[in-house]
């Protein structure tokens, strides 16, 4: 393919506020229709919203940790436009002045490292939720009216699908370790906006881009992309010219159609508000929420490979995620052995939570508890499979690891001469297998561990058992 | 500036005002005043000047992110003129 994809993203994010940007309503996701509004969030006359504090605090954050100069003067502006979603008839979000502007995020690619800018960040309100499934009318829930968001545009940075959705991981990743979002993407807390356009290799002079709205999943962005760069390749190859348009993507087809409305053509006759009045923060403040940003995963990544040394691969799936990350850190501070925790994080773990569908989050049991199991079995009181039987009793019931293995008597058995009767009488019920051994067939052994095992229910140490059978053939 | 009554027109769609042609040559006349008048700042030279982002010299208005109170949703939507299923009900919007 002689073609080269150039792809900004616009994302949008739903502060993890307990508040609403200009009023007191809840944001609180999933209650009934039209519960969370109050007559500032349905725009009735003559109220005045009042900014929300965190939100500011929020953006600065997000933007300190983008690499964003923080304006020390900005201001909210009015966006008009009608739609059934925003009770007011405008959109109060910025303009000219956003609260964070050029910032940087370097990203990794496979085998490549590379930096996307950050054109700015700004604050906004987002708007209501439409429901089309009744019959001749359409619905509009106005709890989300008014929920905080912040927009971050990119520049024209991405030239493919994979690094569209290694950048769109690492915002996600980045606003969960701030404590901005929680990035519930079912939730809608994280959607994108896709800025296409494509170019034969090596022209300086950038194509005509479409923008496509309504990616609510990393899979759906990289297909849209992959999908609308096809369409525009196909589109100029037969001679025809790409329409500057906005499409809308369908997930479930897999293909993306023209939002050929009037409102297209966009004129959002934006102004200042005059409700609101300019956001101006000194230097002090923002160096304030640099010093108590919470650590980054880039930051942490690095700690973990230097101070517990951790292969680069281990120390990036822990840090995928701020739960996994906190999680592990806590237990090996609890334990005091970093490699027994990537171990079981990494392995039984994150196989049962794939299982059962769940996250780091909704573990039932805690990083100390994960810590005593480790030292169970590493001062040898459990085996490190009667240490899974635990584990698994641990994801059901929450219950400490101690208890567990006091209640279900699963203590290791590391006592020979109670282990030696066991062994003897094993020994003596499986002649054809001492004869094998006897005649060096080393496989034998393990089918007597195996018996001992059993007659034990798991609990014999097998390293105290091999000695056993090796000092009674 | 003059205004032509497509302009108008344009203006009128954005704002979802319908006007009769009469209405339309009115307020092209008017809304031409205006800008004119308006041309006369154009005089000063504001090269120097910040934009006013506010009439009045203050910053920093915020509220503590604490929730209060919503209203009841009988009272939310007590002014629609149509509701259905505890929701406003608008006329079919097509995507």
């Amino acid at each position: 393919m002689d073609y080269e994809i150039v792809i900004g993203l616009e994302i949008h994010s739903e502060l993890d506020t307990n508040s609403k940007i200009f009023c007191g309503c809840s944001t609180t996701f999933g209650a009934e229709e039209n519960t969370q509004t109050c007559p500032v969030c349905l725009g009735l006359p003559g109220t005045l919203p009042v900014l929300n504090k965190k939100v500011v605090e929020y953006a600065v954050r997000a933007g300190i940790a983008m690499d964003c100069k923080i304006a020390n003067f900005s201001k909210l502006d009015r966006k008009n436009y009608f739609y059934p979603d925003l009770p007011k008839a405008y959109q109060i979000s910025q303009f000219d002045l956003p609260i964070c502007q050029r910032g940087d995020v370097e990203i990794e690619v496979g085998d490549y490292k590379k930096t996307i800018g950050i054109t700015r960040i700004h604050i906004e309100e987002d708007a209501g939720k439409l429901i089309h499934d009744s019959g001749e009318g359409t619905l509009a829930d106005n709890n989300r009216c008014g929920v905080p968001l912040i927009e971050i545009v990119t520049e024209p940075d991405m030239r493919s699908a994979a690094e569209a959705r290694t950048f769109a991981e690492k915002i996600k990743s980045i606003l969960e370790y701030t404590e901005v979002s929680d990035c519930k993407m079912q939730e809608g807390s994280l959607r994108f906006d896709v800025n296409l356009s494509v170019r034969k290799n090596g022209t300086k002079e950038l194509g005509t881009r479409t923008e496509m709205k309504n990616l609510n999943s990393f899979r759906a962005l990289e297909r849209a992309v992959e999908a609308e760069s096809r369409r525009q390749i196909f589109e100029l190859e037969r001679g025809n010219r790409i329409i500057q348009e906005t499409r809308k993507w369908d997930d479930d087809n897999g293909e993306s159609f023209s939002l050929r409305s009037k409102e297209e053509a966009h004129d959002y006759r934006y102004f200042p508000d005059p409700d609101l009045v300019p956001i101006v923060l000194e230097n002090s403040y923002i160096k304030e929420i640099e010093d108590h940003l919470p650590k980054l995963p880039w930051v942490r990544k690095k700690d973990y490979m230097e101070k517990w040394n951790l292969s680069e691969y281990d120390a990036d799936v822990l840090t995928v995620s701020k739960d996994t990350a906190s999680f592990f850190e806590k237990t090996v501070e609890a334990c005091g052995d970093p490699k027994s925790v990537v171990n079981w994080i990494m392995g039984d773990i994150s196989a049962a939570l794939n299982e059962q569908n769940i996250s780091m989050k909704d573990v039932k049991f805690s990083p100390g508890d994960l810590g005593e199991l480790i030292g169970l079995i590493n001062k040898k009181a459990i085996s490190v499979s009667i240490g899974k039987q635990v584990l698994k009793q641990m994801m059901e019931t929450g219950e400490s690891p101690s208890k567990i293995v006091e209640k279900s008597g699963l203590s290791q058995m590391n006592d020979e001469d109670e282990l030696k009767k066991i062994v003897l009488t094993v020994l003596e019920k499986n002649p054809q297998s001492v004869e094998d051994l006897k005649n060096g067939k080393e496989k034998a052994i393990g089918f007597l561990v195996g018996q001992i095992m059993k007659e034990t229910k798991g609990k014999a140490n097998p390293q105290v058992v091999n000695k056993l059978i090796k000092d009674n053939i | 500036m003059k205004l032509t009554k497509e302009d108008v027109k344009y203006v009128a769609d954005l704002a979802r005002l319908e006007f009769t042609n009469e209405e339309i040559d009115r307020y092209v006349h008017q809304l031409t005043d205006i800008l004119e008048y308006e041309e006369q700042l154009n005089e000063l030279d504001t090269s120097n000047v910040a934009p006013t982002a506010h009439v009045l010299p203050i910053h920093n208005v915020f509220r503590e992110d604490v929730v209060t109170p919503s209203l009841d949703r009988e009272k939310a939507l007590m002014n629609a003129p149509e509701q259905d299923k505890g929701c406003f009900k608008v006329p079919k919007v097509i995507e």
